[in-house]
């Protein structure tokens, strides 16, 4: 485990130790006193540990890496992700996953607004609560909630699964809710085992989804 | 962008250091705005006394004129400390309004920044850094007080565009965002008898506010006026003479980190702006919520 210190070391210097690594390296970085941009651009399988919060757009663009935040994050948490996991134990601010092609990240507290923003097949499992307009535009992949939902979750949504254990306080345009199939019992289930995340029971899960109306042009909305 | 910093002490340890805390949370945040920056700390009130802030672009020979002018007034027992290009002004509170014509009328160069028995405003142009050196913020007392470091987009870059504005005794905002209908409303308030100093949106917001408690509403009241009738994007932070307030619009595109503990509750735009504070790794860390009012007063 080689350890990065910010008190020693200058933002690029610990990114461009980071980007430059060996496969199956593992770091741990202390005081990253709400820096920005940490971690970002990882393209190979290593373990990042972060010991404290982050600023703005941490583990942006990641892929295949495994990167740890013992604290909170700030707005732009993983955007644009490919693979690999993000794992946050405290608090993120907006647009978490962010446009995210692929792989998880996992939310210990709240996610604010805009979570899961055009989200194109990244999985989001947020313990808490999620912001309002989450999963604004969401394309592919899923938001899983286990608090409730601000206003207007799924706005505008073309697919994917958004699955809230809690309330919602009302949903999006186009977004409606959805039989929770044995199917999507099953899906979720896998998200969450993918995850570690141990949970026997379900029941309280209830699944969104697009009613697939904005799809086509209707000349009713063009009066 | 814009940065906003903020900090309210339950504690006389935070009070005694509010200007030094002040100072470094600002200065963190001179990314987010390198235009201007700007302070209102509210320190302890003299029994009977106000204070009247004044600017001037030519200090060295305007506080001069300005202190000869008062002296000639007998009935007019004043106080005036320079600090650099501002200048305090501590008088009886029955000759403010006296003073504060007498001030305008008089010398058109100089400009009023703020009238009140706890607060004072400091705000130039210039870097946090260059601002918080200049005014030796640092050394400075408090109960709370507000920042600001500004990056431009409605208005020009001068010493009163710079935030916090100050539009009523002891009140002052600031903002990050951006209004979309502060022309047609300042026409409004200037029908109402508000003046202004500048083609400001964020003026044209701690007008709205002051108008609206002159009329009798609650801070809270205002704020909450200030959601149906402000169009655009807004973190406010408001500063009155118990504590302040913070909004955010109901898009909350703006950042805004609130944190707490039995010491302070401090504002910052990051976290980064939080993290020279005091034991801040056990704070309670949140973000407000959307066209929610918040506030701390003593």
């Amino acid at each position: 485990m080689h350890i990065l210190d910010f008190e020693k070391l200058s933002l690029r210097d610990i990114n461009r130790t980071l980007q430059d690594a060996n496969k199956h390296s593992s770091f741990s970085i202390k005081n990253p006193k709400g820096s920005h941009a940490l971690a970002v651009g990882i393209n190979k399988k290593m373990d990042v540990n972060v010991v404290g919060s982050v600023g703005y757009y941490c583990a942006g663009m990641n892929k295949f890496s495994n990167i740890k935040i013992e604290g909170s994050a700030g707005p732009g948490l993983g955007e644009n992700m490919m693979s690999g996991i993000v794992h946050v134990t405290g608090d993120v601010s907006q647009y978490a996953g962010a446009s995210g092609h692929g792989g998880n990240i996992i939310i210990d507290g709240n996610a604010s607004s805009r979570c899961g923003i055009s989200m194109k097949g990244i999985d989001i499992i947020v313990k808490g609560n999620v912001g309002h307009m989450s999963a604004f535009m969401a394309q592919k992949g899923s938001l899983v909630v286990f608090g409730n939902a601000g206003h207007a979750l799924g706005d505008s949504i073309y697919e994917a699964n958004i699955y809230v254990a809690g309330e919602v306080a009302s949903l999006g345009t186009d977004c409606v809710e959805k039989k929770m199939t044995k199917k999507h019992q099953n899906d979720l289930r896998k998200i969450l085992t993918n995850a570690n995340i141990a949970i026997n029971n379900l029941d309280s899960f209830k699944r969104f989804g697009s009613a697939r109306s904005l799809y086509n042009f209707k000349v009713d909305n063009a009066k | 962008m814009c940065g906003i910093v903020g900090l309210f002490a339950k504690k006389e340890f935070i009070s005694s250091n509010l200007g030094l805390h002040l100072s470094k949370m600002l200065e963190s945040m001179s990314d987010r705005g390198p235009d201007s920056a700007g302070l209102a700390i509210y320190g302890k009130p003299i029994a009977k006394k106000t204070k009247i802030m004044v600017q001037s672009q030519s200090p060295e020979t305007d506080f001069q004129k300005l202190k000869k002018f008062l002296s000639s007034k007998k009935s007019l027992p004043f106080n005036l400390i320079i600090h650099s290009t501002h200048a305090v002004i501590k008088l009886h509170i029955n000759n403010k309004d006296l003073v504060t014509d007498l001030i305008n009328n008089t010398f058109p160069n100089l400009r009023i920044l703020s009238v009140g028995k706890k607060m004072e405003i400091y705000k130039e142009v210039g870097k946090p850094v260059e601002v918080v050196k200049r005014f030796s913020i640092n050394k400075m007392k408090g109960s709370h007080g507000i920042g600001h470091t500004r990056m431009a987009t409605e208005s020009a870059v001068t010493t009163l565009g710079a935030h916090p504005f100050s539009t009523g005794e002891d009140q002052c905002l600031v903002h990050n965002g951006s209004l979309s209908n502060h022309n047609s409303l300042r026409r409004e308030l200037i029908r109402k008898d508000m003046t202004f100093e500048t083609e400001n949106d964020s003026e044209v917001a701690a007008s709205f506010i002051s108008c609206r408690m002159n009329d009798g509403q609650t801070l809270k009241e205002a704020l909450e006026s200030a959601l149906l009738e402000l169009d655009g994007f807004f973190t406010f932070v408001v500063g009155t003479e118990n504590g302040f307030g913070v909004l955010r619009d109901p898009i909350a595109c703006k950042p805004a980190v609130l944190a707490e503990t039995s010491d302070y509750v401090a504002f910052g735009s990051e976290y980064r702006a939080l993290t020279s504070l005091p034991n801040i790794e056990k704070a309670k860390v949140w973000e407000p919520e959307p066209a929610t009012v918040y506030f701390w007063g003593h």
